[in-house]
C-alpha cells in the first residue's frame, strides 16, 4: 500500500514539475531556473529507470529501460533538457497508467478468487462452531444458512436449499439441492438450509482446482506470444545498433535518440498477453475454463466438432417423457409404479421415482412380496392386487392382455423411447415412456455452430443405428457414427482430423478421456467435480449448459481478433513513427507520447473482451 | 533443492518479466526460473546450499520489483 501510494505521489510531483517546466520553457526559455526544474524532474522520474537499466545490464540484459536511459542521457548531453524531462515523465506516467488498466484485464480472475469462502460453520458433537476453511477436515459436518458461502465440497445430509452455483458453473439460476446431492465449495445458499458432510476440503475442492487451473492457464503462452517474445529478445539490441547506424549516416543525434524511444516494442509484446488474460477471465466468468493462449488460438480455428451423444447432446440420465394410463388416472398409475420401484436402483426406476416426486407422489406403503425378474422387471403385491412392471416381453409371457396399450407401445418405440409396461395379473393398466432426453439447447447449439462456420458437426454414439439416426435427424447433424466403443471414438476423431484439420471433441469426460486428449481441442461438459475431465480437457464447461460451447468459441474468436488488431496496431504505429522520425517532425517527447499511448490503447482494446455479454436464453426453433 | 512460487507486485510489461527471468537464470543456485506475466509470479527451484530466499528476493528487488509473498511447493 505504502509503495503504491508513493508511486502515485511521485507521479503527481513529477507532473507538477513538468507542468512548471513547460510554462518556464514557453516564457523564459532555457533560463538556469528552467534547466534546474527540468533536471530535478528528470532525476525523480528517470532515477528508477536508470537504476533498473543498470541492474539488468549486470545480467547482460538490455531492456526498454536501457533504451530510454540512453535516450535521456543523450538528450541531456546535447542540451535538450525539456526533451529529457518530458520523456522520463511520459515513461513514468505511461507505466503507471498501464499497470492500472492492466489490473482491469485481470479483474475477472481477481473477482473469482474473492469468491473463496472465509469461514465455515461446523457441528462437532452437536455443538456449532466457526472454523477457518483450512481447518476443515473430510467428514466434518457443515451447517450452512441462507446467504452463506459453502466452504467445502460435500454431500447433503439434511435439508433442502436453492444454491447459486454461478461461481463454479457460470449459471445464474440457483439450483435446487436435496438430501444426497453434491454441493460445491464457493457456491452460495440463496434460500433454505443445509447440513452437509464435507467430502473434499481445502486445495482438493473443485473450486480450488478451478482457481489453480485458471491461474496456470493465464500464463500458458500462445504460439503467437512465443514468437513475439523471441522476436523482441533480438529486437531491442538490434535497435541500439540501428540507432548508431542512423547517427553515422545522418550525423543527427536527436534523430538517433528518437529512434531509440519509438522503437521500444512495448505495445507489441503486451498485445497478446493482455488479450489472453482478458479472454480467460471472461470465459471463467461464464463457467468456461480455457487452458491458456494456445487453446484459445486453436479453439478459434476449429473446423469440425464431434459430439459424444450420451451425457453431451443428451442429459445423460433417463427421464419420463410420457405416461399413458388405461382405466385409471396417471397419478394413480404412477403411485403404483413408484411403490413398486421404490427399492430398485435401475436407472429406469430412478426416472419413474423422480417423475412421481415431481408430481408430489411419495411411496407411503411398502410393496408386498417384491420379486425381481432378472433383466425384465419386477412383480409385487399391493393392496391385495398383484402387479407386474417391466418390458413388453415380461407382461406377454405372463399372459397379460396388452390390447389397450398396443398402439401407444408402437408409437413410443417408433420415437425410440423405452416403454415400461405396468399390468395387473390379467390386463395392462399403463405405459410409462422413458428416454434420455436431448439437452434443451442441443438443437440451437448445433445450428449456431454452423453459423460460426464449423464445417462438420458429427455425433458419436455406442447406440444402434436406428436410435442414432433419429437423434442425428432431430438435431440436423451432418454425420453420425454408431455402435462405437470408446477406442472407436478415438479412431473416429483421428479420421476427422485427417479430413478437416482442426477438430474439437465434446464429451462429458466419462469414458471418453482418450478422445478428449487426442482432439485438437478436447471439451468436457458438466465437468465440475470430475477431476479427470478437468485435467484432460483443454476447455472445461463447468456447468450443464451446452450453450457454453458457443460462448467459448465466440470468446476465442473475439480474443484472436483482438490479438490481431493489437499486433497490427502496434506495428502500424511503429512504422508511422519511424517515417515521422525520418521525415522530421517527430521529436523525442512526441515519440514517447505516441509510444505510451499505443501501449495504453492496446490494453484498453483488450478490456473490450471482458464485456462479452452473457448469453440470455437458447430458444428452440 | 526447494521449489517456491514468489508472488510479485503487479508486473506491467512482459519485458519486465523477461528481464527478471533472465537475471534469475544467471543467478547461481537458481534452477529453471519461470516468470508468469499475467499472474505476476515467479516459479523456481533453488539450492539451499548456494542461495536462500532472501538472496533471490534481492535479485528481483534490484531490478525494481517487490516480492509480496513466497510459497513453498512440492
Amino acid at each position: 500500500m505504502m509503495k503504491k501510494l508513493s508511486k502515485k505521489t511521485l507521479v503527481i510531483i513529477v507532473s507538477f514539475l513538468v507542468g512548471i517546466s513547460y510554462i518556464l520553457h514557453k516564457t523564459i526559455a532555457y533560463h538556469p531556473i528552467t534547466i534546474a526544474v527540468m533536471l530535478v524532474s528528470t532525476a525523480i522520474a528517470g532515477g528508477p529507470i536508470l537504476r533498473r537499466a543498470l541492474a539488468a545490464l549486470r545480467y547482460r540484459i538490455v531492456g526498454i529501460d536501457a533504451l530510454v536511459s540512453i535516450a535521456v542521457i543523450g538528450a541531456l548531453i546535447i542540451g535538450e533538457y525539456w526533451e529529457a524531462a518530458a520523456v522520463t515523465f511520459l515513461f513514468m506516467i505511461g507505466d503507471y497508467l498501464e499497470s492500472r488498466t492492466l489490473e482491469k484485464t485481470r479483474s475477472s480472475l481477481k473477482s473469482l478468487m474473492a469468491l473463496a469462502p472465509d469461514t465455515a460453520r461446523v457441528r462437532i458433537d452437536g455443538v456449532e462452531q466457526t472454523l477457518a476453511p483450512d481447518e476443515l477436515e473430510k467428514g466434518m459436518v457443515l451447517v450452512i444458512k441462507p446467504g452463506e458461502r459453502i466452504a467445502a465440497d460435500g454431500v447433503v445430509l439434511e435439508g433442502t436449499a436453492y444454491v447459486d452455483q454461478a461461481s463454479i458453473t457460470g449459471e445464474p439460476v440457483p439450483v435446487f439441492k436435496e438430501v444426497g446431492e453434491r454441493i460445491f465449495s464457493g457456491t452460495i445458499i440463496t434460500s433454505g438450509y443445509l447440513i452437509v458432510e464435507a467430502t473434499q476440503v481445502g486445495e482438493s475442492t473443485t473450486f480450488a482446482k478451478i482457481l489453480h487451473l485458471v491461474e496456470e492457464a493465464q500464463d500458458a503462452k500462445a504460439p503467437t506470444q512465443k514468437f513475439i517474445e523471441r522476436f523482441s529478445r533480438y529486437y531491442t539490441p538490434a535497435i541500439i545498433v540501428l540507432s548508431l547506424i542512423t547517427y553515422l549516416i545522418s550525423r543527427d543525434v536527436h534523430m538517433a535518440l528518437t529512434f531509440l524511444v519509438i522503437a521500444c516494442p512495448g505495445a507489441l509484446v503486451i498485445s497478446v498477453p493482455v488479450s489472453i488474460v482478458a479472454a480467460i477471465g471472461a470465459s471463467a466468468k461464464n463457467g468456461i475454463l480455457v487452458k491458456g493462449g494456445e487453446v484459445l488460438e486453436k479453439l478459434s480455428r476449429i473446423q469440425a466438432a464431434a459430439f459424444d451423444k450420451t451425457g453431451t447432446l443428451t442429459e445423460g440420465r433417463p427421464s419420463v417423457v410420457s405416461v399413458h394410463a388405461y382405466g385409471m388416472s396417471e397419478e394413480d398409475l404412477l403411485r403404483i409404479a413408484v411403490i413398486g420401484e421404490a427399492y430398485s436402483e435401475h436407472p429406469l426406476a430412478t426416472a419413474i421415482i423422480k417423475e412421481g416426486a415431481n408430481r408430489g407422489i411419495v411411496p407411503n406403503v411398502n410393496p408386498e412380496n417384491p420379486e425381481h425378474i432378472q433383466g425384465k422387471g419386477i412383480r409385487f403385491t399391493l393392496e391385495g392386487e398383484s402387479y407386474l412392471i417391466g418390458n413388453r416381453a415380461l407382461l406377454e409371457e405372463n399372459g397379460v392382455d396388452m390390447a389397450l396399450a398396443l398402439q401407444d407401445v408402437d408409437h413410443e418405440e417408433h420415437e425410440r423411447n423405452t416403454a415400461v409396461m405396468i399390468g395387473t395379473s390379467d390386463r395392462v393398466i399403463g405405459l410409462i415412456a422413458i428416454a434420455d432426453q436431448l439437452r434443451e439447447e442441443a438443437f440451437s447449439v448445433i445450428r449456431e455452430l454452423k453459423g460460426l462456420g464449423i464445417k462438420k458437426r458429427v455425433m458419436f454414439t455406442g447406440d444402434s443405428k436406428g436410435t442414432a439416426e433419429t437423434v442425428a435427424n432431430t438435431l440436423q447433424l451432418d454425420e453420425f457414427r454408431y455402435e462405437l466403443l470408446p477406442e472407436h471414438k478415438l479412431e473416429a476423431v483421428k479420421e476427422l482430423q485427417k479430413n478437416y484439420g482442426s477438430v474439437a471433441f465434446i464429451g462429458d469426460g466419462i469414458n471418453d478421456a482418450p478422445s478428449l486428449a487426442t482432439a485438437d481441442v478436447g471439451i468436457a461438459i458438466g465437468a465440475a467435480g470430475n477431476d479427470v475431465a478437468m485435467e484432460t480437457a483443454d476447455v472445461v464447461l463447468l456447468g450443464q449448459k451446452l450453450g457454453a460451447l458457443v460462448d467459448a468459441i465466440s470468446i476465442s474468436r473475439m480474443a484472436t481478433r483482438n490479438m490481431k488488431q493489437n499486433i497490427f496496431f502496434a506495428i502500424g504505429v511503429a512504422i508511422i513513427l519511424l517515417v515521422g522520425v525520418l521525415l522530421g517532425g517527430v521529436t523525442l517527447s512526441i515519440g514517447m507520447l505516441v509510444h505510451e499511448l499505443s501501449v495504453l490503447l492496446v490494453i484498453i482494446n483488450a478490456t473490450r473482451i471482458l464485456r462479452f455479454a452473457k448469453r440470455k436464453k437458447y430458444t428452440i426453433v | 533443492m526447494k521449489n517456491i512460487v514468489i508472488q510479485l507486485e503487479t508486473l506491467s510489461c512482459p519485458t519486465c518479466a523477461a528481464k527478471i527471468e533472465g537475471a534469475l537464470k544467471k543467478t547461481a543456485g537458481v534452477k529453471g526460473p519461470e516468470v508468469l506475466f499475467n499472474s505476476s509470479r515467479v516459479k523456481l527451484a533453488y539450492d539451499e546450499q548456494v542461495i536462500d530466499v532472501e538472496g533471490i528476493k534481492k535479485v528481483i528487488s534490484k531490478l525494481g520489483y517487490g516480492s509480496l509473498s513466497v510459497k513453498e511447493t512440492s
